[in-house]
């Protein structure tokens, strides 16, 4: 009797977050209708955002927030990718273990700090750093892009190290037993047999830039701006959501539900394939 | 047994583990012959792997552990060499070049089968396409997997049998033409039939490379090696010729290992 | 000979990445420290932030991530026990396990605007129930997650073994398997918690933010992430310093309980 009360209950809380997805995609989606009737696909390369006379009606286009994001995103992997391979190699190849532990344990800290924390030291330490090598005035795609990648190197390093030690001694001894250098053995041998796991945490770390709102907030410049410059000010989407979603009203309120809706559905898209092509098949 | 056909000889060698306190290999010497087999036998946990290891200082890869000792090295061209004064990476690559190693399992690394064989040749500078499919084939039939293979060269070798794995793997070293081969307990994982196909392989590669091989399996040292080194507790116990060990042990010790009593 | 050259500049560079990453923590903690500890003061701590302290922040966020925890440590531990010892194998569990390692990974900010829509637009408030619902979606995918690996770890044995003694499978489950994965469980609860803790996003509009000290849920409720965030963006010099003590004290809470964590797992395996 007790046995079967806790079996469904089980089923059923297994069986929640299938609804709680659905349920964030129908809402955004029904809340998003009024703009998505209103400008169509439209809606994705127009670079106005203004609201009408006394709220009425108004133009509002995605195209800013959405290249912010992108760009954001492309500059914070551009710099993240190859660092956190790096740390990945050194804590697994290079480090000895009296060194390898500590620096694991700071990498992890460094992912778990909040991302506001991020944010706010990017805006008053890292901001006029940008800004005296790069020039513009400290806020804006660049600072934001690099404090991004900052923040998920320790993530996508984490991931990489932890499959990169997947790999067993035995293979990589017999590659120096045939006189391979370390590098060799990590290129022909680490890095293929890891291949799946190295590319997962890629993809996750994606996602996660993608979607990032704090560390991006302080530091975008958050303005309807298009970028000239990779140093000028912008915005993304979610610093959008953050800053103007709870004013918003009618056309332009749907139309920020249309943007969540975006993002949403990109960051699944991508997280799923990644989950689907490269971490799925380890699943037990 | 006169020096000038050694390939290799320990003398007074001592290795020490990183954070052990006493050594697992205590004061060996160890002829090794050109163009012979040689096999380690002995009780789990004696220091045969330990030993084996040392021969192509394989153990660097970790830091820490220490030698004593010598271990030389006899080059084709007459010269002599102590390997444990290697330090440079450059003469590690080339020390490893010249004494391969196979391991227990088999260790086909995640490529093709091709890209397998033509992987120390590539690493040892070798790019001329023709050579390399030219030797690839050539270590592969000495291997005695080239009928199995040929067609399917561009294949991913994980998908081979665990025998023929090794057949690859052996392939793969014998391809660089080392001087010496080490083999650390090579068929252990193996059925009946494919232990049979490496066995008469090594017996077959003698000709071109020594061999070091450690088994545990008695009937496989006596029928393959021509001289075998008994190990007990990190001591060289005895070594002889294999017909003395197995017939006429001068060792209480080895007598009752070869005779199953303990071990 | 270039590939030894090709090697060390290949090693020189992944050790300058990883002396980079620590740099890069050292820095921020470095910063982070000096001005959060000139700026905490004794009133920091008793008084509220209408006078110039983070006394009902500090309640009110962690108000919000504890009941959230009520919920989701319930619900993910019996979701990854369905996913692991019921489920386990068919072609639901693996759809309800990618499902939900997609949520984890679903943009915060979205679960914020969720969660308003559902709980604050039709009750004309922003309100700390839907702060602790947004906060509970989030940790709900990690903790189904960590329960789902911890109980893999499990020997099939240790199962078999309950069965052959003529244990019904509930009693199994909570009596063997649950408690041999114990720890595990108790380190991705911490580590989930410490997560959820520092997150702004899901609150920005759910609880909002509130001046004063309040345990009313209905209400809009303190929050200590978004206070920073409102704070670190006044111009005055007094807002930012209680920015940047509440930053610290937030970093503090985090790593600690991070920490804390890792040391349950050490200390037990
Ligand atoms: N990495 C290591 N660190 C410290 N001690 C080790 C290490 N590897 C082996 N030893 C010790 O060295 C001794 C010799 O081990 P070795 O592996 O050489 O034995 P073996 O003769 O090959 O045994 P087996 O037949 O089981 O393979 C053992 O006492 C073992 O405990
Ligand atoms: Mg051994």
């Amino acid at each position: 009797m007790g046995g079967k009360l806790f079996r469904n209950f089980s089923f059923f809380s297994a069986t929640l977050s299938f609804f709680i997805l659905v349920g964030i995609f129908a809402i955004l989606f029904h809340y998003a209708q009024e703009s998505m009737h209103t400008f169509g696909f439209d809606f994705l390369w127009t670079e106005q955002w203004e609201p009408g006379e006394d709220d009425e009606g108004g133009i509002f286009g995605g195209y800013i927030p959405i290249v912010g994001t992108l760009l954001s995103t492309i500059i914070a992997m551009v710099i993240a990718t190859p660092l956190a391979m790096g740390i990945a190699i050194f804590l697994t190849e290079i480090a000895s273990v009296t060194v390898a532990k500590p620096v694991s344990i700071a990498i992890e800290l460094l992912a778990a700090i909040p991302s506001i924390i991020y944010g706010m030291w990017g805006l008053f330490y890292f901001a006029p750093v940008v800004q005296s090598i790069f020039g513009g005035n400290g806020v804006g795609l660049l600072t934001a892009g690099i404090v991004l990648a900052i923040m998920i190197v320790p993530f996508m390093a984490a991931i990489t190290r932890d499959s990169m030690n997947t790999t067993p001694s035995v293979l990589k001894e017999s590659a120096y037993a045939m006189g391979a250098t370390k590098f060799e053995v990590i290129k022909d041998v680490i890095m293929p047999y890891s291949k799946g796991g190295i590319i997962g945490s890629i993809i996750l770390a994606l996602g996660r830039a993608l979607g990032e709102t704090m560390a991006v907030a302080f530091l975008i410049g958050s303005v309807m701006h298009t970028v000239g410059k990779v140093t000028d000010p912008t915005t993304s989407i979610p610093v959008l959501l953050a800053n103007n979603f709870a004013e918003a009203e009618d056309l332009e309120m749907s139309s920020m539900y249309f943007l969540a809706l975006i993002l949403f559905v990109v960051s699944f898209i991508i997280i799923s394939s990644a989950k689907f092509y490269f971490l799925g098949r380890k699943v037990k | 047994m006169t020096k000038n056909n050694l390939v290799m000889e320990l003398k007074n060698f001592s290795f020490t583990y990183a954070g052990a306190t006493k050594p697992s290999l205590k004061k060996i010497n160890l002829p090794i012959e050109e163009n012979k087999i040689t096999a380690m036998i002995g009780p789990s946990g004696c220091g045969k792997s330990t030993l084996l290891r040392s021969m192509n200082r394989i153990h660097d890869l970790y830091p820490g552990n220490s030698y004593e000792g010598k271990i030389n090295l006899y080059r084709a061209d007459g010269s002599k060499q102590n390997i444990l004064d290697l330090k440079k990476e450059n003469d590690f690559i080339r020390l490893r070049q010249e004494v391969g190693m196979i391991f227990q399992k088999p260790t086909p690394f995640p490529m093709s089968i091709f890209d397998n064989v033509a992987y120390g040749l590539r690493l040892a500078g070798i790019k001329n396409r023709s050579e390399l499919e030219g030797r690839v084939e050539k270590a592969l039939k000495g291997a005695a997997i080239w009928d199995e293979t040929k067609e399917r060269l561009g294949e991913s070798a994980l998908g081979m049998s665990g025998g023929q794995q090794q057949r690859l793997c052996i392939a793969r070293a014998v391809a660089l033409k080392p001087r010496v081969l080490l083999f650390d307990e090579p068929t252990s994982a193996l059925d009946p039939i494919s232990t049979g196909a490496i066995e008469e392989l090594i017996a077959e590669i003698k000709s071109e490379v020594s061999v070091v091989i450690v088994t545990h399996n008695m009937q496989q040292a006596s029928r393959l090696s021509d001289y075998t080194a008994f190990m007990y507790l990190g001591d060289l116990a005895e070594f002889d010729k294999t017909e003395k060990i197995f017939l006429n042990p001068k060792e209480k010790l080895t007598e009752d290992y070869i005779t199953g009593r303990f071990g | 000979m270039n590939r030894l050259i090709l090697n060390k500049i290949i090693l020189l560079l992944s050790t300058l990445s990883a002396v980079i990453g620590i740099g890069f923590l050292f820095w921020i903690l470095a910063t982070l420290s000096y001005k959060g500890i000139t700026s905490i003061h004794w009133a920091t701590f008793t008084k509220d932030l209408v006078d110039g302290g983070i006394r009902n922040l500090l309640v009110g966020q962690f108000t919000m991530a504890l009941m959230a925890t009520f919920v989701a440590v319930p619900v993910g531990m019996m979701a990854g026990i369905y996913l692991r010892e019921y489920g386990h194998g068919s072609k639901l569990a693996s759809i309800i396990r990618n499902l939900s390692d997609v949520m984890m990974s679903a943009p915060s900010i979205v679960i914020g605007v969720f969660v308003y829509a559902l709980l604050v637009d039709p009750f004309g408030s922003y309100n700390g129930w839907a702060g602790a619902v947004a906060l509970a979606i989030m940790m709900i995918p990690i903790i189904i997650s960590t329960t789902d690996n911890m109980l893999a770890l499990v020997p099939t044995e240790l199962r078999e073994a309950g069965m052959a003694l003529g244990g019904s499978k509930h009693k199994i489950i909570l009596q063997i398997v649950v408690r041999a994965a114990k720890v595990g469980i108790t380190t991705g609860i911490l580590l989930s918690f410490a997560r959820i803790i520092g997150e702004t996003a899901p609150l920005l509009f759910t609880s909002a933010n509130n001046q004063f000290f309040t345990m009313d849920l209905g209400d809009q409720f303190p929050s200590l992430t978004v206070s920073i965030y409102n704070l670190a963006t006044y111009p005055d010099e007094a807002s930012r310093e209680l920015a940047w003590a509440a930053s610290f004290i937030l970093t503090m809470i985090v790593l600690t309980i991070n920490l804390l964590g890792r040391f349950v797992i050490r200390n037990k395996k």
